[in-house]
């Protein structure tokens, strides 16, 4: 059982972290900052449920995702396309190293890499419908093992999976056309 | 996980270790290596797949270029996507508790 008094000791560290989830989740500031406050004041009425010594940073992901599922997702006016396409295997890798002769090195597409932008990544990562947004970013953005996401968003592990890689894909595909669309990668009109 | 597509050639083709596509144990070839690509950069496999991966990994060049290419997309990933918290959020948010602990008596 953990004491209220050691919360925001404990929890503040998260603020930034919390935040920048918020936003991608929100996709507005305004919103991401209620969101957060919101969280903060949940977290810390819960927080003698806390067991203290277990997953500080998972429980409060679960409390933010909890609430923005509840709150803003239900209040959004127009539904979204709950799906992504399917998008071949390293999407990304063979159009970025298409265009180059083999052999060359290996910078290609790693060169490609570099020159993508904070706000490419974000749009792109926005870009995607919500349970494969919520899947990627606390995957490849918090770094939670596919048991811990389970455990913030409630599915069975296999849907976590499945909404990780297919929504990897699918942000290898919008980084793509972001990136096509900068001039920044050798799109060569194939429109793939 | 999609169909298996035969345009491997570009990642190494037919494994050197497998002739004639025969499946050797403790040996995997590329399509499988790159199929359990995901589990393997988030450490999720078990010892064993893991060991045959790097296995693979060890001896194929196109695929270590597709590993690394991905195991780089995800650092480039986390580390575009960060934000500064305004100052105001975090008043607002140590005022908030502030304002419950009042409210809650203690």
């Amino acid at each position: 059982m953990a004491d209220q008094a050691e919360f925001s000791d404990l929890a503040m560290d998260y603020m930034s972290t919390l935040y920048s989830a918020a936003l991608r989740m929100t996709r507005n500031p305004s919103d991401a900052e209620d969101l957060v406050q919101e969280t903060y004041l949940k977290a810390y009425r819960a927080f003698g449920g806390f067991e203290a010594g277990t997953n500080l940073k998972a429980w409060l992901y679960r409390i933010l995702t909890n609430t923005y599922i509840n709150t803003y997702r239900a209040k959004k006016r127009r539904p979204e396309i709950a799906d992504v396409e399917d998008v071949e295997d390293l999407f990304l890798y063979r159009h970025l190293s298409a265009d180059q002769p083999a052999g060359l090195g290996r910078s290609a597409e790693d060169e490609a890499l570099e020159r993508i932008t904070d706000t490419e990544v974000k749009e792109a990562i926005e870009s995607l419908p919500d349970t494969f947004r919520m899947a990627v970013l606390l995957a490849d953005v918090e770094g939670f093992s596919y048991k811990e996401i389970a455990e913030i968003t409630e599915v069975p592990i296999g849907t976590v999976m499945s909404r990780i890689h297919r929504g990897r894909k699918a942000l290898q595909k919008a980084l793509f056309e972001y990136g096509s669309a900068r001039g920044l990668v050798g799109a060569s009109g194939d429109g793939k | 996980m999609g169909e298996q597509k035969s345009d491997d050639a570009e990642l190494g083709g037919q494994d050197p270790m497998t002739p004639g596509g025969a499946r050797v144990p403790g040996f995997v070839n590329c399509d499988e290596t790159i199929e359990r690509l995901y589990y393997y950069l988030d450490g999720e496999l078990t010892e064993e797949r893991r060991v045959e991966i790097a296995l693979h990994l060890d001896m194929c060049g196109p695929c270590v270029g597709a590993f690394g290419f991905e195991a780089e997309l995800r650092k480039v990933i986390a580390n575009r996507c960060k934000d500064h918290v305004p100052d105001a959020l975090l008043d607002r948010v140590a005022h908030a508790l502030q304002d419950e602990r009042v409210r809650q008596g203690n």
